[in-house]
């Protein structure tokens, strides 16, 4: 029985170059206040004769057809995102607010520092808790996104080496992790070294003393790992480490079960990201943006992106350049400060026992999954979970239907599917995770979705395959899709005379 | 704590429920020794009332009510207020990476949008769901040239953003790719091109220039594509300043475009969020990093949306992936979307005039008292002033007057002298201009 929607009408809406038309307008410039020029005799040859396709549209018809696209979405703030390893939790609005101020959101990177106090302000504070929540010592918060932070860290772990004379020239990474971990260590320069979990989905110590030597130059670990259980092994693991010389780099992305109760300092982690856009609020916005600061140990401080943040002598913040040994810039400016300014509100609301409480919640609210859940779905590790659960589909599989199909079907009973197929050392995998941010009810519904989908697997398994069902689009044709891509609009041929591109711009395409 | 929606009653519940008599239970798993039993050093847990107050006396502590004549990679354009109104609706700012197609069709066609105006506006065949911003689009750009041709070398104008040249050093040199950094044209401020003759050969990837580049002054693309493609390479042409392309003419003679777009809609938010895109020739788009949102229709015929082409993407090929980036600027790709709805094929144009007209305005009222280097240049809405004294010293005498002047270059062009680079956007007024004009010194 789907008890959390019910169909409703949505509009239908063409493309926006389909509504387009000459000599409509959403725009008025002010009354230009200086000679006008004329752009040929400024420019001469390099003078642009035509913008081709570009819209030409009112101001109500944009309003229109981005109100009409966004209702085909689903979002948090419809309901619950149970995406494993992607921490969809709540995106408060006062994160937004703050981050629009006027002296904030519209401040100009390059202006001089004695005017950018409040700015560096946020970094500074910013930096500080997240040194104190992950138990680091130092911080850059340039990296773009966890990807980019990932490649960062790593490129700290190969400036280490590289001082103490080698790079060496691998890296470990457990056939659990995420697809960012070795395609970040590839375009390090690093070989990967793919690690076999133990039975029970962990990182097996004994096999990794055998296999590190002096041609190690780190580990990647996500800790709680993809099955979300911590690895009680950790200490272990870096000590094996540590004494063939190799660091240890932590992968962030599941932080979320961990705020407030442990810190990753603590227990030999050298090196990590957080993605700001997972555990500390920052919305998804649909991909991105994102923020993905590396946090580090005193060892590898020297080796951090240029600028770091400096106290001068008379108080003030300002950016410090002069760094020999830094690993250079990895991205222009400072990084996603938009994002700093949101992640510190998300701080300042929960304080220490809010961010305690959150932590907590996450975890309760996995465990409830589980313990409702196991049993109608295989759990293949029985290991304590933390905020995440990971079923497999082998008992949906006797009926034919796969974890891509239950996850399609979800979407019929108002629920966004979980990750699917992931992670790989799971096969058929369901990876669930509720973050904090659901309350019981919307827990309940979601459980029983997944009962009464499980049910329909038994009776009718073809509703399932064939789902979603409900939806404005039905299952996509993602093969032909790839075959022969269509990645941009064309106007059809009987529709040029309305938007005739002028010849400079044919002979491009 | 207000954003957490259960009562201790539910709590109670729900671990009875499980079977667990404490939450500590759930964290047995970390072992004792590594436990925080004390709560963390950060602040208390504030009222949203005093997270707003915290925030605005921060924002006092920067400038606000400024004119600003910086760009250099950044700039300060009017932001039509549709553009908040719409990126904030939840559906968007709260949506996932929308790898589920059929509910999330909005985010995918208005990536698709996004897509096909990048393309109109560059003048490529494609153009990818975005980059993290400039500078990295711009070193991915050369990776992806290098993967095109096989060849490790790329020759960088010196003319490119300079933190650009950073962050493609970065990308670069820890894996012994070599690079040549060539100079520019006294008189033109261009990339020399006889220099650029030199330095491309066999071994060469890709030739990345700017335009307009560094110092304004935009670039005769076709001469260097020419140069570079006799040689086999790749031409990259980054471009820092979208705006120009409403009056400039776009680089289709380039193989690859690596566009910021921040200057559509996007607020400069000390240097970020902003949205890099990479436009490229259709025949390199399997070598394309990042995602890629395509046309396609569903089991009833009916036209849709999708992310494609993902065998590229780490989450598929790991090691052997084009990249490793995974998060893109979707909702930042959004407001350029709507931006560039909003002006559109005229708007652009008109508002890219506009610049035009200021920045020539002031270069002229400066030329009066000062030198405006590169007079050969053909220039879109920055220029350099070269004065006798110190910009660090107009430019205190400006800020008394709520103005922030030009961005000085002696850091990264210390031949240039005392020089500063100035950008005249549609929002610095003609008052402002003879302001800032008068209280350089000549």
């Amino acid at each position: 029985m789907i008890r959390k929607v019910s169909q409703h009408v949505n509009q239908n809406e063409g493309l926006i170059f389909e509504k387009s038309s000459p000599g409509k307008k959403a725009y008025r410039l002010p009354p230009l206040d200086v000679p006008e020029v004329d752009p040929e005799k400024l420019l001469g040859d390099q003078t642009r004769q035509d913008l081709g396709l570009m819209p030409e549209v009112s101001e109500i018809e944009i309003i229109r057809h981005f109100t009409r696209l966004s209702t085909w979405n689903y979002a948090i703030d419809l309901g619950m995102y149970p995406l494993g390893s992607c921490t969809m939790k709540y995106n408060a609005r006062v994160n937004e607010f703050v981050a629009r101020l006027e002296g904030l959101g519209n401040s100009h990177p390059y202006q001089p520092e004695k005017i950018s106090q409040g700015a560096l302000r946020i970094i500074k504070t910013l930096s500080e808790c997240l040194c104190e929540i992950t138990g680091m010592d130092t911080i850059t918060l340039q990296p773009a996104a966890g990807a980019h932070g990932e490649f960062t860290g790593i490129l700290l772990i190969r400036a280490y080496h590289e001082s103490r004379g080698n790079p060496r020239k691998k890296i470990i990474i457990p056939d659990s992790a995420h697809g960012t971990n070795p395609a970040t260590a590839a375009i390090c320069g690093y070989e990967i070294i793919n690690l076999k979990s133990n039975s029970q989905g962990m990182v097996d110590a004994s096999l990794l003393a055998s296999i590190v030597d002096e041609s190690v130059a780190g580990m990647m670990l996500t800790n709680p790992s993809t099955i979300g259980v911590f690895e009680k092994e950790i200490h272990r693991i870096a000590d094996v480490l540590h004494n063939k010389g190799a660091l240890l780099y932590m992968d962030g992305a599941n932080m979320n079960a961990l705020v407030g109760k442990t810190r990753p300092g603590d227990f030999g982690v050298d090196v990590m990201h957080l993605n700001l856009h997972k555990t500390f609020s920052t919305p998804h916005g649909g991909g991105g943006p994102g923020s993905g600061p590396v946090a580090c140990k005193k060892i590898l401080e020297r080796f951090l992106p240029t600028p770091v943040l400096t106290t001068r002598t008379d108080g003030k913040l300002g950016f410090d350049y002069n760094r020999p040994q830094s690993i250079g810039r990895v991205r222009a400016f400072y990084g996603n400060f938009g994002m700093f300014v949101r992640a510190l509100a998300y701080i300042f609301a929960n304080g220490p026992d809010g961010l305690r409480q959150t932590t907590e919640d996450a975890v309760l609210n996995a465990n409830y999954i589980r313990k409702k859940l196991e049993g109608i779905y295989e759990l293949p590790y029985k290991t304590g979970s933390m905020h995440e659960v990971v079923f497999s589909d082998r008992l949906q599989t006797q009926n034919g239907v796969k974890t891509g199909d239950i996850a399609k079907r979800l979407v019929d009973y108002g629920f966004h599917p979980y990750t699917t197929s992931f992670p790989l050392i799971v096969p058929g995998a369901l990876m669930i995770e509720p973050t904090e941010s659901e309350s019981k009810e919307e827990l309940d519904l979601f459980i029983d979705a997944m009962k009464s989908i499980a049910q329909e697997v038994q009776d009718d398994p073809q509703l399932v395959i064939s789902a979603p069902h409900n939806t404005r689009v039905a299952r996509m044709d993602e093969t032909s899709a790839a075959r022969k891509p269509v990645l941009r609009w064309r106007p059809e041929p009987s529709a040029q005379t309305t938007a005739s591109p002028k010849p400079e711009l044919v002979e491009t395409r | 704590m207000r954003y957490l929606p259960k009562s201790p009653a539910d709590r109670e519940l729900m671990l009875r429920e499980i079977g667990v008599h404490s939450i500590d239970e759930f964290f047995q798993t970390i072992p004792e020794e590594y436990r925080l039993n004390r709560d963390l050093n950060v602040p208390r847990q504030m009222a949203e009332s005093e997270i707003i107050d915290y925030f605005r006396e921060r924002s006092q502590e920067n400038a606000a009510g400024y004119a600003v004549f910086l760009g250099a990679g950044a700039y300060h354009h009017y932001r039509p207020v549709i553009i908040d109104a719409l990126v904030q609706r939840g559906e968007f700012l709260t949506s996932y990476t929308p790898y589920q197609a059929e509910i999330s069709q909005g985010t995918l066609q208005a990536i698709f949008e996004f897509q096909t105006m990048i393309c109109e506006l560059t003048g490529m065949d494609i153009a990818n769901a975005s980059m993290y911003d400039g500078s990295t689009g711009a070193a991915e750009a050369i990776l992806m040239a290098m993967r095109v041709t096989g060849r490790a070398h790329s020759v960088i104008a010196r003319t490119v953003h300079p933190e650009y040249r950073e962050v493609i050093h970065t990308y670069l040199h820890h894996r012994g790719m070599p690079m040549t950094f060539v100079g520019y044209d006294h008189a033109s401020g261009e990339v020399s091109l006889s220099e650029l003759e030199k330095a491309v050969t066999d071994e060469t990837a890709c030739v990345l220039i700017q335009s307009p580049n560094f110092f304004g002054s935009i670039e005769e693309v076709a001469a260097v594509a020419e140069i570079a493609h006799r040689k086999g390479a790749l031409l990259v042409v980054s471009i820092a300043e979208a705006l120009s392309l409403g009056i400039v003419k776009p680089p289709a003679e380039a193989d690859i475009v690596s566009l910021e777009a921040q200057s559509f809609g996007v607020p400069l938010g000390f240097g970020g969020p902003y949205d890099g895109v990479l436009a490229a020739k259709e025949k390199y788009v399997r070598q394309m990093p990042g995602r890629l949102v395509g046309e396609t229709k569903d089991k009833n015929g009916k036209r849709g949306y999708v992310l494609t082409l993902s065998t590229r993407e780490q989450h598929i090929r790991r090691e052997k992936a084009t990249s490793n980036i995974c998060t893109n600027q979707a909702l930042v790709a959004l407001m350029s979307t709507i931006y560039m709805n909003v002006y559109g094929r005229e708007g652009l144009k008109d508002l890219a005039t506009q610049n035009l007209a200021k920045a020539h305005y002031a270069a002229t009222q400066f030329g009066k008292k000062a030198t405006v280097l590169f007079p050969k240049a053909k220039r879109f809405n920055e220029f350099v002033v070269q004065t006798t004294e110190d910009p660090h010293a107009a430019s205190d005498r400006l800020l008394e007057k709520k103005i922030i002047g030009g961005f000085g270059l002696k850091k990264f062009y210390p031949e240039l002298g005392h020089a500063a680079l100035w950008c005249c956007t549609e929002m610095n007024t003609r008052e402002q201009i003879d302001t800032a004009v008068q209280a350089v010194q000549a």
